[in-house]
């Protein structure tokens, strides 16, 4: 390869990808223009609709018809490649340029073995022979952290969890020794803990094979975690690209100063998050000028008329007329205002309990068909999706619960509405146990008191029906209206409740954004004035901006009509930043819940402490962090004694025979470790908490 | 694996007793078994007497086992309009109808698949949408009139097929075989090619409309981001993903032929079991309508049986021991 | 510069309808146009048949021996008043076709409606309701699906011809092959239905009503219904195709509606008798008119299933 030795790996000119549509032609990337380093690490950040992925996609050639490159050019160690025939960037890719994509469960295919996916992929980029390949493959499967590779080449992709298919989707595509890895949310569909081994095992890998990486991500902790370089995208341009700690600490364009702003962190008592008002323009919408000068504080007459062109900063560039005259130092910590006095308040009161849980438990039977039982002399399989967890939510107070996927959280807040009904224990809502309650009748008063808010905003929303129609649902349904036109009243007054308009009942969901329709959501569950409102996941499907509009919101109406939150997320600083009380579920138990300073503080369970040091470093402090073992076992056949035993690294004898129950816990709440209990712990890394040293 | 077998097994008898008691319930209580085997003098002692012989007088589960019973070893009891046992005329019809299954099948089959799969891979192309074309006007012309529409061409105006009947067979043993002889194969060109063009284009478009399902997946995607070549991944990749629904469906259309061959059969008067059930319909000839069905629904689900186990083998996921697969969520 | 090609969507029912996609989609196919103006002039004619047919062949006055077996109007012999020809009684062969297809249509489209209100009923109760309900329905439809639609009605009319009297079948005829063909085909709707409903039932606005404590049969019918309603239209537009092959078949094979009241299928095979002695006339016309009549209900299925499926555009 005679490449200049000035030229970078890769150089991005000017590019412009269209979809051509019915209604006109969209322009989802418009003048980008980057370059990567031999080795480096490129960040592409921005939220839903940035067209980060569409300018991945058009680095490698592959973007969906009837996508197409526009304009510019792409050159990759100095040649152009934009302009190859198709078989010519055949060869490129996986050789030259490899790629990674979101979701390992979908990326392999089912009916072929890995071993002979990456044989097949290894054989058609070098010239090896077929038992070469096979050697290189195990020695690919190894070096990714796949135990036993030998033994694992021979297994189908569904052999495999999910964390583990994402190591060997990285094997296929670092396995031809590609100089460039375009990574597309390499993270996004695996849990926490499994997020923090992946971006290890990416940064590690491409360190050592020298490979440059593009890092195409929405969760700027990753880009914290492994960038050199960020470029940070907004409506199809890059605003601001430059150096990570630069563009992270003291960012310069109004965009990055909010999104910053806007990011929920752990150890910073804040009373509001920063709010970017308003959304993404939609591609047909691009408004004129500077893209985000709808949103922007700033915005004067020229930023409505002409589109900034990037200037140097510093290390950065950055696409804003007023760049120079920002402050933007602090970006990420400024603006955040201390909520100590408040919050010492409300630790201080202790208001009644509204809702407690006792020993529940929700058991599923998941067995195969009885034959098929039979004959393979299995038994039943019950998954125990919540096994007995007892808390208590005081009046007003937000109590979350915490953990990766299979952990029960959702269970339990479906269990809380009477979605499901507990297998064992009780429901105590204002003193009565409605999980007894069997009429329709009989429920219906308890009802009209919960709510419920979902994770996705595009499924939650009956897609026929008008708004108003929407809202009206519960207050209809619980007779709360004499007639009609109380009815549109109250509608009207939810809607600005929420911060919509009053003409928007007339619309359908389809023509709402993301956090518009969550807001809506929000309106129909306070439709029925309830004093408990569970909320599922309600932020993890939004971008982070749009994200703090609603934490804000909830926020606000948590103090306007004194409501009690459950709060369910795996984003454990936005917990942080919603919760009174934080409770961390493993697999269907509660190990650990105490107020949430305490519990971030001091986190006393083994895996509270794991979780914690999950949680991307964005403030760059270079704070070490235990490195993250192990996934979630299947709850199906959860480990005997305490579940967690097999990733724990106190864990003894006691610990894989018996089951530890909750015990009152050092700063208040309940820890379940029997190596608490003896006082065998050892001492946590400490963390800045409760960020007294920043105090500005 | 045995598990899955034996629980397939168990459906099949299940479905297989379901259908002999719809073809039992047929043969007691549509019109009366007694009226239709003897004649207008027979006098009612006479009458009460088979009653009591043939044992219809027995209780409802009686029958209907003695029912299970005999037509298991293939006895279905006389034909009313020819006198003669059921499994008589069924044997001699038999094997016409299952040559031209048969031929049919294999017809629809190499010509259908290669046709989606093209269709598949060349959405836009000009022979694409021919074949599109061709196959949708395929789907609306009635097996009947297509029938009709050959004969006219291929029988009356240029007169190189016969327009009826097996031409000369050969028997084998109790089998008699069409395919031996030119008459007998000449004669089968047109019923065959009735038979299999309606499957053909159903076979291709499911085909068509699976490959192009499999070709938007992620992992046709993450394949072509390593650079894996055409072929390979249309070929290797695709195709394989295609066949696992495609079989299932196939499996169904082919035991569907049989029952089509009803029609084929009555436009080229072809010999076979088909045009038994179509006389016995229109005569209401009950003890031959009842082993028809179980006849179809037998090989339906040996049909489908087989199909269970092909999927079985092309489908890792169900190969696989369960407790290995079971991952977490 | 970005182009600026959003407008503000256009308000009223028609303008709504106008700026649809699905109706752009519509505009922008002319085979699918000139099926749907096919389909619509065919209907048309049959629903108006008395008013529309030049002739009334079943009125035995109007029919005149002297007239039949007369070609088509174009041929030598041909007789201007019958433009495409006469059959074995007589009979203006364009007139039958109107009339044939009115029955045809009739029976089409009433044994499409009860295979959908069969199907989606059972398929939503099914999907929503689950267990054992869900079993069992789902067992029928198994078995019934081991037997081709054409076997299923022709047994369901042998059992009516061994039921009922002889007359009295000829005159519900056409009761019995709505019904055969009407319940052989409900399978299909009620496994996309409930397939879909499975979907919908997940989907959060479901759980979003349960919560609020709204009825499950009320769920089902005003929030779920409407939503699994879109794969039923394209089925039943496909079905109506199959149902009226179905009748032209099971009519041809002479199980069907009687010759006093004929289909197109009838009719085929009425003709089908003079095809050897030359007077092709008198089964292929009625032959084209079901062949185009299919042919464009199905190319408007195909297109309405392609509009509807967000994953092809």
């Amino acid at each position: 390869m005679a490449a200049e030795p000035s030229a970078p790996l890769l150089e991005v000119r000017d590019l412009r990808v269209e979809i051509p549509t019915r209604r006109g032609v969209l322009v989802a990337v418009d003048g980008v223009s980057f370059h990567i380093d031999e080795g480096e690490v490129l960040g592409v950040v921005g939220e839903s609709g940035a067209g980060k992925s569409l300018t991945g996609a058009a680095i490698i050639g592959l973007l969906e018809p009837p996508g197409r490159v526009a304009g510019g050019r792409i050159l990759l160690e100095g040649r152009r490649i934009d302009d190859l025939d198709a078989e010519s960037m055949r060869r490129l890719r996986g050789r030259r340029i490899g790629m990674i994509f979101q979701d390992p469960l979908t990326s392999l295919n089912p009916l072929y073995t890995v071993g002979r996916q990456l044989v097949e992929t290894i054989l058609t980029h070098t010239e090896l022979t077929p038992g070469q390949a096979r050697e290189r493959a195990i020695g690919l499967l190894a070096e990714v952290g796949i135990p036993s590779a030998a033994e694992r080449f021979d297994h189908y992709p569904h052999q495999f969890s999910g964390g583990m298919r994402q190591r060997v989707v990285i094997a296929l595509a670092l396995c031809a020794n590609p100089r460039l890895v375009i990574a597309d949310e390499p993270t996004t569909a695996l849990d926490v803990s499994i997020q923090a081994q992946i971006i290890a095992l990416l940064k590690r890998l491409c360190r050592e094979h020298g490979t440059a990486v593009m890092l195409i991500t929405h969760d700027m902790g990753v880009i914290a975690e492994t960038a050199d370089r960020v470029a940070v995208m907004y409506a199809g341009r890059i605003v601001e690209i430059g150096p990570v700690r630069e563009v992270i600490k003291a960012a310069r364009h109004p965009y990055t100063i909010g999104l910053m702003g806007s990011i929920p962190l752990v150890g910073h008592d804040v009373e509001r998050l920063a709010q970017i008002d308003g959304a993404m323009p939609r591609l047909d919408e691009i408004p004129e000028g500077c893209a985000f000068h709808p949103r922007c504080p700033h915005a004067g007459a020229r930023c409505r008329r002409e589109r900034p062109e990037r200037i140097r900063l510093g290390d950065s560039e950055v696409a804003c007329w007023h760049a120079g005259e920002l402050e933007g130092a602090g970006a990420l910590t400024a603006g955040r205002r201390r909520r100590e006095g408040e919050a010492a308040a409300r630790a201080a009161e202790r208001p009644p309990p509204l809702v407690e849980l006792r020993d529940l438990a929700r058991h599923f039977d998941v067995s195969a068909p009885f034959l098929t039982r039979l004959f393979s002399r299995e038994g039943r399989k019950i998954l125990r999706a919540v096994d007995g967890v007892s808390l208590t939510i005081p009046k007003g107070r937000t109590f979350s619960l915490v953990g990766e996927s299979g952990c029960g959280k959702s269970t339990v807040a479906r269990l809380a509405v009477g979605l499901y009904r507990p297998t064992r224990g009780t429901i105590l809502f204002d003193g009565q146990d409605y999980a007894k309650l069997d009429s329709h009748a009989a429920m219906a008063p308890v009802r009209r008191r919960l709510q419920m808010i979902f994770q996705d905003p595009y499924a939650s929303l009956n897609p026929r029906w008008r708004v108003a129609e929407i809202v009206a649902e519960p207050i209809r349904a619980h007779g709360l209206a004499r007639d009609r036109g109380e009815i549109r009243d109250r509608v009207r007054a939810l809607l600005r409740q929420v911060g919509l308009s009053e003409a928007d009942e007339r619309k359908y969901p389809h023509e709402f954004s993301g956090g518009q329709r969550q807001r809506i959501s929000i309106a129909r569950a306070l439709a029925s004035r309830p004093e408990f409102l569970v909320c599922d996941e309600p932020t993890s499907a939004l971008d982070v901006s749009v994200q703090a509009q609603i934490l804000n919101l909830m926020r606000d109406l948590q103090r306007e009509l004194g409501l009690t939150y459950l709060f369910i997320s795996h984003n454990l600083a936005v917990v942080y930043y919603i919760s009174d009380y934080v409770g961390v579920m493993y697999l269907g138990r509660l190990v650990e819940w105490a107020e949430a300073r305490s519990l971030f503080a001091r986190p006393q369970h083994p895996y509270t402490r794991m979780l914690l040091d999950t949680i991307p470093d964005l403030e760059m402090t270079g704070r070490r962090r235990a490195p993250v073992a192990g996934e979630v076992p299947s709850p199906i056949s959860p480990p005997p004694g305490c579940a967690f035993h097999p990733r724990c690294p106190l864990a003894d004898g006691r610990c894989r025979g018996e089951r530890p129950e909750p015990l009152p816990r050092a700063g208040g709440g309940e820890v379940a470790c029997h190596a608490v209990e003896e006082g065998r712990l050892p001492e946590h890394a400490p963390r800045p908490l409760p960020a007294r040293e920043d105090a500005d | 694996m045995i598990g899955f077998v034996l629980r397939r097994l168990l459906q099949s008898v299940l479905v297989m007793l379901t259908v002999a008691l719809i073809a039992f319930g047929l043969f007691r209580y549509v019109g009366d078994p007694i009226n239709n085997l003897v004649g207008q003098d027979t006098s009612a002692i006479e009458r009460e007497q088979l009653r009591k012989k043939l044992g219809l007088d027995d209780p409802f589960v009686v029958q209907f086992a003695r029912f299970v019973k005999n037509a298991a070893r293939g006895d279905f009891g006389i034909s009313y309009r020819h006198r003669r046992p059921v499994a008589e005329l069924i044997v001699e019809r038999l094997p016409a109808t299952l040559e031209l299954s048969i031929v049919a099948a294999l017809l629809a089959l190499l010509v259908g698949v290669p046709m989606g799969v093209y269709t598949g891979l060349h959405r836009d192309g000009f022979l694409s949408r021919t074949f599109m074309t061709l196959s949708l006007v395929g789907v609306s012309l009635p097996t009947f009139l297509i029938g009709i529409l050959l004969i006219l061409l291929f029988g009356v105006v240029l007169r190189w097929l016969p327009t009826f009947g097996r031409g000369e067979v050969v028997a084998i043993g109790w089998w008699t075989t069409g395919l031996l002889t030119a008459s007998g194969l000449k004669a089968l060109i047109m019923p065959a090619v009735t038979l299999a063009l309606f499957q053909m284009t159903l076979i291709m478009r499911l085909v068509r409309a699976e490959m192009l399902e499999v070709l938007r997946t992620d992992y046709i995607k993450f394949a072509r981001a390593r650079g894996l070549s055409n072929r390979a991944i249309h070929f290797g990749h695709a195709l394989k993903n295609t066949l696992v629904p495609v079989i299932t469906i196939t499996g169904l259309q082919l035991g569907s032929i049989i029952a089509f061959a009803i029609i084929t059969e009555s436009v080229f008067q072809w010999p076979g079991m088909g045009l038994l059930f179509i006389q016995a319909i229109n005569e209401v000839d009950i003890p031959v309508m009842a082993a028809y069905l179980v006849m179809i629904a037998f090989f339906f689900v040996v049909i489908n049986l087989a199909v269970d186990l092909l999927y079985y083998l092309v489908d890792p996921r169900l190969r696989v021991d369960r407790e290995q697969a079971a991952g977490h969520g | 510069m970005a182009e600026r090609v959003g407008r503000p969507a256009p308000r009223g029912l028609l303008g709504r309808i106008l700026d649809s996609d699905l109706f752009y989609s519509f505009s922008r196919s002319p085979v699918t146009v000139l099926a749907a103006l096919v389909t619509a002039v065919m209907m048309g004619a049959a629903a108006f048949a008395p008013w529309v047919a030049p002739h009334r062949p079943f009125d035995l006055a109007t029919l005149d021996l002297l007239d039949a077996f007369l070609p088509p109007a174009w041929m030598p012999d041909g007789d201007p008043r019958y433009l495409l020809g006469t059959d074995d009684q007589g009979r203006d062969v364009l007139s039958t076709i109107i009339y044939g297809a009115r029955v045809s249509l009739l029976v089409g489209f009433a044994a499409v409606f009860l295979a959908m209100f069969l199907g989606v009923a059972l398929g939503l109760v099914s999907g929503y309701m689950g267990g054992t309900v869900d079993a069992v329905i789902m067992r029928i439809a198994d078995v019934q699906l081991s037997f081709p639609t054409i076997l299923i009605a022709l047994l369901i009319d042998g059992v009516a011809r061994g039921l009922l009297p002889r007359d009295l079948h000829e005159e519900m005829a056409i009761y019995v092959l709505i019904f055969a063909i009407g319940v052989s085909g409900w399978v299909q709707y009620a496994r996309t239905v409930r397939g879909s409903t499975l979907v919908e039932k997940r989907k959060e606005y479901v759980q979003a009503a349960q919560v609020i404590g709204i009825r499950p049969w009320v769920i089902m019918l005003r929030h779920v219904l409407p939503n699994v309603m879109g794969p039923v239209l394209v089925i039943g537009t496909i079905h109506l195709a199959i149902a009226i092959i179905t009748e032209a078949t099971l009519s041809f094979l002479g199980v069907g509606v009687p010759a006093t009241q004929p289909s197109l299928g009838t009719l085929i095979r009425i003709g089908n008798d003079f095809l050897f002695s030359g007077e092709w006339w008198i089964t292929i016309f009625p032959g084209a008119a079901l062949a185009i009549l299919v042919l464009s209900v199905n190319l408007l299925g195909d297109w309405l299933r392609d509009a509807l499926n967000p994953k092809l555009r």
